[in-house]
């Protein structure tokens, strides 16, 4: 490691006077290349998501592309490449790190274990931890999961919350964890698992989108405060990170409550499903005065 | 589950062979090619008698022979970035991409299983044969590539294209990265349509019919060469 | 100059050798502790799935060998059957499919077992390892001269006292360098039940990389650990070699 560090620092005193512009980081990687990577999800509908032609689509994937157009502008390319890359919740987070995407665009909780590691840009969604149970399962409460088998996905802040969940109330849980959403949901809707423990939101398209809705419910109860979510983007690149919140802050403001409908209140692929999804206060405020804080109490 | 559902198979057939089969035989393709290459330079090293090249080439077979592919399959998604970068002196981590991500992996995880084909392949060709042709004047690459090699290959053939056919099974481990390879394409949209059974019971058998049919085509050749000998 | 360095560099990654004595988020203990428990899922694993495939292998590779003509093909079968399918295409049969196809009541009774993960990955893996084994225990009886056989009818033993007196207990000396390398391989494959939820070495190190992001730290200490547990065995199986040796035998 020390060798890569001075091999860095070597090559950053012979080449950093050699250039003009003042580029850095992110936005001197994507002037150089002319192409820009986004991370998708498979599964978290509708923020990142395949639909019917496997594409990725989703609010979050809008948000996205709002920055690429603006970091094309900033630095004056004629075109722009798109690369789309799948990322899993495992894999978001090294992936970011190491240069694989450049802005993950998903459902990422923002908090301050990962901005250790990524940046986030303005919070575009709040959510908290419910777990979604099939109604003949008959779970009421978290005493009622004593002893049973639970999943949540890997990489997720919520397998944390379980885990710690189940060493304090001693609830003898078994925690699965699947790769991505879809399979987690599918524990539970193979009787694998009793509950999938995950953002609210996502575990209620989920259920939308599953093959008997019916047959699911989801907790009353929040297991955790609404958590926002953000676009990840790489640590210590405030040039990029100025980039992304300035678009994000000037889109929300502007087009928050429309691409919101779009998503959340519109028929969505694959299969023209709508989650029928209220904008409450707390969301409406947080478009209108864009925010990239990990802290629920500031939305 | 409600009857096996074939009308599930037959709509998604383009996507799963145009997109997914097809990245497996890419992916299976080329890093046979760079396998078989890299196995080879390696087993000329180990062979060389020079110690610390015999040295390193032991060492790299010997890692790579006892590691799980799952785990070098992470190490290489997540790092070569960084090696990148060190190589080139790149003031960042270089961008691989997932498919030369994966492409460099198998390459260099199966290089350390052709290698010890190959090696057992040159150790095969009688050493006369080497020494006749450096006592006609020919040089070291002319030997290897003119007399050892092409027979090593040859002897070697059945072997290599059974070590193939596991690279061809190993290749869908990629799920793990969430790439869309043969059974990744099966496994997203037996998620998506709730048709687990089908598209599992389809992809082990499109798997079992390619391995078999190879398999039987490496036995075939495998009797052709044994009378020739 | 030094601004310069930090600013530019902005995918730096910060290296934390100190992390596996740091406690990890299942309260279970320190992240050092959750690699170990990942190992000694990864040897038990290993351990029972090569019991079945020893047992099952064995049976299977007699049968080969066996003068009846449909013991013969069925042994084959079932060899080719699990040789080519991938073994996590295999573990997807096992894990997804199998459990639909039975009587409800069994499918979700297997399917709410504690361990089911472990239950499908010692099946599947054991499944899939037994071809191999198999082919290795025909290999090494159809290399024993025609003679032992023989010679042990001759002898007036029945075609099972054969089998176990005579032809397995040499056949199986002379297959265990290959049968050591199958078993090597098995430890390797136990990595594949990540997929499946089991939590093995593999796939702790990869929750260890998730909730710390040290995915460098993570991911050396399993290679390590891997490559210690190699060694353990070769040298195992080098001192069982020596032990069961005999005596005048040429490459024992």
């Amino acid at each position: 490691m020390r060798f890569l560090t001075l091999a860095l620092v070597a090559v950053a005193c012979v080449a950093a006077p050699a250039r003009s512009d003042e580029l850095t980081g992110t936005l001197k990687k994507i002037k150089e290349t002319g192409i820009i990577t986004l991370g998708y999800r498979e599964s978290s509908v509708p923020f990142s998501y395949l639909d019917d032609k496997q594409q990725p689509v989703g609010f979050a994937l809008d948000i996205c592309r709002k920055i690429v157009d603006a970091v094309k502008t900033e630095l004056k390319l004629e075109k722009l490449d798109v690369k789309l890359n799948p990322v899993t919740s495992a894999t978001r987070i090294p992936l970011l790190a190491n240069g694989t995407v450049d802005l993950e665009c998903g459902s990422t909780t923002n908090n301050l274990d990962r901005q250790k590691q990524v940046a986030y840009t303005n919070t575009h969604f709040l959510t908290a931890t419910r777990l979604v149970t099939k109604k003949s399962a008959n779970i009421k409460s978290l005493d009622d999961l004593k002893g049973k088998t639970i999943v949540s996905t890997a990489g997720t802040t919520n397998i944390k919350q379980m885990n710690e969940l189940n060493t304090a109330k001693k609830l003898g849980m078994t925690i699965l964890s699947g790769k991505d959403h879809a399979e987690s949901f599918l524990m539970v809707e193979t009787d694998r698992a009793v509950a999938f423990a995950m953002d609210d939101i996502l575990l209620a398209s989920l259920v939308a989108s599953s093959k008997d809705p019916a047959a699911f419910e989801i907790s009353k109860d929040a297991l955790s405060p609404a958590e926002p979510y953000g676009i990840m983007l790489p640590k210590n690149d405030p040039a990029f990170k100025k980039v992304a919140d300035e678009a994000t802050a000037a889109f929300y403001k502007s087009d928050g409550p429309a691409l919101f409908k779009k998503w959340f209140q519109q028929p969505i692929p694959p299969k023209g499903l709508n989650l029928n999804f209220a904008l409450s206060p707390q969301l409406e405020k947080m478009l209108s005065s864009p925010k990239d804080s990990p802290d629920p109490a500031a939305y | 589950m409600g009857g096996f559902d074939f009308d599930v198979i037959q709509r998604s057939l383009p996507y799963l062979f145009y997109e997914g089969m097809a990245f497996t035989l890419q992916l299976t393709l080329i890093a046979t090619l760079g396998g078989v290459a890299l196995g080879t330079v390696l087993a000329l090293m180990r062979l060389s008698g020079q110690g610390a090249l015999a040295g390193f080439a032991n060492a790299y077979t010997t890692l790579f022979r006892s590691l799980p592919l799952v785990l070098v399959i992470f190490w290489c998604y997540f790092l070569l970035p960084y090696i990148g970068a060190w190589l080139t002196g790149a003031d960042r981590p270089i961008k691989v991409g997932a498919f030369n991500s994966t492409v460099i992996t198998f390459t260099l995880f199966e290089a350390a299983f052709f290698a010890e084909i190959m090696r057992a392949g040159i150790q095969s060709i009688p050493r006369g044969q080497a020494a006749a042709g450096y006592a006609l004047g020919l040089t070291y690459s002319q030997v290897m590539g003119r007399i050892v090699l092409p027979q090593a290959f040859r002897n070697m053939l059945p072997v290599l294209l059974t070590q193939t056919i596991v690279l061809f099974q190993d290749t869908s481990l990629v799920y793990v990265i969430s790439l869309t390879d043969f059974l990744g394409a099966a496994s997203k949209i037996a998620q998506r349509d709730g048709r687990l059974v089908e598209m599992y019971v389809f992809a082990a058998l499109v798997y079992f019919v390619i391995s078999f049919a190879l398999s039987q085509l490496v036995r075939t050749l495998q009797a052709r060469f044994a009378v020739k000998r | 100059m030094e601004d310069r360095k930090r600013r530019g560099h902005p995918m730096k990654y910060n290296w934390n050798w100190g992390v596996f004595w740091e406690a990890s988020p299942e309260g279970t203990g320190t992240y050092g502790e959750l690699l170990i428990a990942g190992l000694g899922w990864t040897i038990v694993t290993a351990l029972c799935a090569w019991i079945l495939a020893l047992a099952i292998g064995t049976t299977v590779g007699v049968m080969r060998t066996l003068p009846s003509k449909w013991a013969n093909i069925l042994a084959a079968c079932w060899v080719e059957l699990f040789r080519n399918i991938p073994i996590l295409v295999q573990l997807f049969v096992w894990f997804y499919v199998v459990p639909e196809l039975l009587p409800k009541a069994w499918g979700t009774a297997i399917k709410q077992m504690p361990n089911a993960a472990f239950v499908t990955a010692v099946v599947g893996l054991g499944f899939a390892t037994s071809a191999r084994v198999a082919e290795q225990v025909r290999a090494g009886i159809q290399s024993l001269p025609a003679g032992q056989a023989m010679a042990a009818s001759a002898l007036g033993l029945t075609l099972p006292q054969a089998y176990r007196h005579v032809l397995l207990p040499r056949a199986f000396r002379v297959v265990l360098p290959p049968l050591t390398s199958e078993f090597l391989n098995l430890i390797k494959n136990t990595s594949v039940g990540l997929t499946i939820g089991l939590l093995e070495l593999t796939a702790r190190a990869r929750s260890m990389q998730e909730y710390s992001a040290q995915v460098f730290e993570a991911f050396t200490a399993a290679t390590l650990l891997y490559l210690l547990l190699n060694v353990v065995v070769v040298s195992a199986v080098r001192a069982l070699e020596r032990r069961v040796a005999i005596p005048g035998q040429v490459g024992t």
